[in-house]
């Protein structure tokens, strides 16, 4: 009697009674359709903050000098740019970046949202960041501590209706021209990157109070790269400060990383709790089985009676125990799918984010493997005791 | 001198009932032939479904020597004790003991599965032998289609299709009225005339009668073991004996 038969044997058997079955599966069912639907979601998160997170620059490192006071030991902007200059590998440019403290005053109107920023000609590059129109930052512009700025797409279409080139507007009393209007980089809203106003450096610097440049935007080849950059800057900071406590190096990826690790770890014990509905699936299917068991003493009997050794009455009941929840299994993952279908246009219709539910094909293997171990563990006993029946009492059985 | 294909020699079974021993067969002997067709009859509570558990390899006795073809059954695991079932006893119950949810050429498979033939030959085979107890017409339906006399012939065919050394039948008309009794009975020895080796268990003289020697039971004995037409004349005296027996 081959394997192929036992199984065929026990999809009749179950086919014989699909009510009984698909309740014995149910478990195995949720259990299975809850960790497809978790792993998805965790999954869908990844992604959700993997996208939010490019558009702050996960190929970027973020350098914050607090400084030691009037102490010597300090960085300048010279010795920033000497130090990516030695390290071509992993620091690939860098920008400084100020952040302005000026009230933002277009016309009569003054926006408390908007964000004035002094960078290099090179912080647009580092950033992905075209320009819309006009022109963008230029060295000269820098050199000559210019008084130009770019605007972020928001504002220009908020303020100056999209002719925003040529357009002064003021920060911190400094009339500044606009000479360029950047490309939309989020969702046009206030008080994101489109609200922002880049202006040189060296004029941010100039107004103000303290006239340093205290952080900068480093680029980097990747995100894989993030930790050795770190390690260099930190290396690097270390020796001229010699305390650990006047500067910071943050990465946009390393923060990334951080959060999708977090993610895998909610969502494995997430998968670990929804699989312990699988355990009770098993249970119920012991359970069905024992019943089993004993309705089909006779025809356990019977069969002992025609020759069935041990082991083949063993092998039919535990075929059909696995059979029983990997059909179960197959349920839940084909269930696991459509749900996460429906979960990912209902985020995107309720919440208008992009998070797709997108369970992994190897997360659905896993399911029905476990869903079948299940079957098989749980099936054992009763197989087993199915086997050991004495066939005259078995026999005997009405 | 031809071997026994059935032998018994001071076989004993005993049972455990709370703190006594029920001694169902007690020093039993006998030989079985092959060819022959031999009633073992009995009342009830005679040794005789003992008997035929031991025959049919289902149990094994406390004591004694039972050889079926040669070996030595009491030596024999489980695995072994299958095996002999599948290969050399063919069984026919008073209740037919048809799987219901297998249809009747299903049924008549499972010998031949176990045994580890072909899907395709099992199929041949199967309809080859139900064909020859008249029920060629029935291979797809299920038992509960069938009447009891219909299902008794399915049974006999399942027992047939392993071509196995002894048919073992367990009160075969008892579940079937008069004539469709004698109609399984007709075909019993169609096949004892064909060669077949035939082991009838009845407690019905008038069934057993249609057996060529008959082994009769009592309270786990032998008390007559000869031809059939012999023992209808000495049945009177030892009848009447046992009754005695029981009664002191």
């Amino acid at each position: 009697m081959s394997l192929l038969e036992s199984v065929e044997l026990s999809i009749k058997n179950i086919l014989a009674s699909k009510m009984r079955a698909l309740l014995t599966m149910l478990g195995i069912i949720i259990g299975v359709t809850a960790v497809i639907l978790i792993i998805g979601l965790g999954n869908g998160v990844n992604i959700y903050m993997a996208d939010s997170f490019k558009s702050l620059g996960t190929n970027t490192i973020n350098v914050m000098i607090t400084g030691r006071g009037s102490s010597s030991r300090k960085m300048s902007v010279d010795d920033m740019y000497a130090l990516v200059a030695k390290n071509p590998k992993y620091l690939l440019r860098v920008s400084p970046s100020v952040r302005m403290t000026g009230t933002v005053k277009i016309g009569n109107e003054t926006s408390s949202t908007s964000v004035s920023i002094g960078v290099s000609e090179d912080y647009f590059a580092i950033k992905s960041y075209t320009i819309a129109s006009g022109r963008g930052l230029q060295y000269s512009d820098i050199l000559d501590r210019s008084y130009v700025c770019v605007v972020g797409s928001y504002i220009a279409e908020n303020y100056f209706g999209n002719n925003a080139v040529g357009k002064t507007l003021k920060i911190g009393g400094a009339y500044f021209e606009i000479i360029g209007v950047n490309s939309k980089q989020g969702d046009n809203a206030s008080g994101t990157t489109d609200d922002y106003i880049f202006v040189p450096y060296t004029t941010a610097a100039r107004l103000s109070s303290t006239g340093t440049i205290t952080s900068y935007v480093v680029e980097i080849p990747s995100v894989d790269d993030s930790s050795a950059a770190m390690q260099i800057m930190n290396d690097a900071l270390y020796e001229i400060f010699m305390n650990s406590n006047y500067y910071t190096v943050r990465s946009m990826g390393e923060i990334l990383n951080t959060f999708t690790s977090m993610v895998n770890i909610m969502v494995m014990v997430l998968s670990i709790i929804a699989g312990i509905s699988l355990v009770v699936g098993g249970i119920g299917i012991m359970n069905i089985m024992l019943v089993s068991v004993t309705e089909r003493t006779k025809e356990i009997g019977i069969r002992k009676a025609l020759g069935a050794k041990e082991r083949y009455i063993l092998t039919q009941f535990v075929i059909e125990a696995a059979t029983t929840s990997a059909i179960g299994g197959f349920i839940g993952i084909a269930l696991g799918y459509i749900l996460s279908s429906i979960a990912t246009n209902f985020i995107k219709a309720a919440l208008q984010a992009n998070l797709p539910v997108s369970p992994t094909a190897s997360s659905a293997l896993m399911a029905f493997g476990i869903s079948a171990g299940i079957g098989i563990i749980f099936g054992y006993l009763p197989a087993k005791k199915a086997a050991a029946l004495n066939p005259i009492d078995a026999l005997r059985n009405e | 001198m031809e071997e026994a294909l059935i032998e018994f020699r001071e076989v004993s079974k005993h049972y455990i009932m709370g703190d006594s021993v029920v001694k169902a067969l007690d020093l039993v002997s006998f030989k079985i032939m092959k060819g022959e067709f031999v009633a073992i009859v009995g009342q009830s509570g005679s040794g005789k479904s003992t008997c035929m558990n031991i025959i049919g390899c289902l149990d094994v006795p406390t004591d004694g020597l039972y050889l079926i073809n040669g070996r030595n059954v009491g030596e024999m695991n489980k695995n072994e004790l299958s095996e002999i079932r599948n290969q050399m006893v063919g069984f026919i119950f008073q209740q037919y003991n048809l799987l219901p949810k297998l249809s009747v050429i299903e049924n008549v498979e499972v010998p031949l599965m176990y045994g580890g033939v072909s899907k395709s030959e099992r199929r041949r085979r199967a309809t080859e032998v139900l064909s020859s107890v008249g029920l060629a017409e029935k291979l797809r339906h299920y038992p509960n289609q069938l009447s009891g006399g219909q299902q008794q012939r399915v049974s006999v065919a399942r027992a047939l299709v392993g071509n196995p050394a002894i048919l073992l039948a367990d009160e075969p008309t008892g579940a079937l009225d008069s004539k469709t009794g004698r109609e399984v009975l007709s075909l019993f020895q169609r096949l004892h005339e064909a060669g077949h080796t035939i082991v009838l268990i009845t407690h019905d003289n008038s069934i057993a009668s249609t057996a060529e020697r008959i082994i009769r039971l009592e309270d786990g004995r032998i008390v007559y073991d000869g031809p059939t037409d012999r023992e209808k004349l000495v049945h009177a005296g030892p009848a009447e004996g046992s009754a005695e027996h029981e009664s002191a």
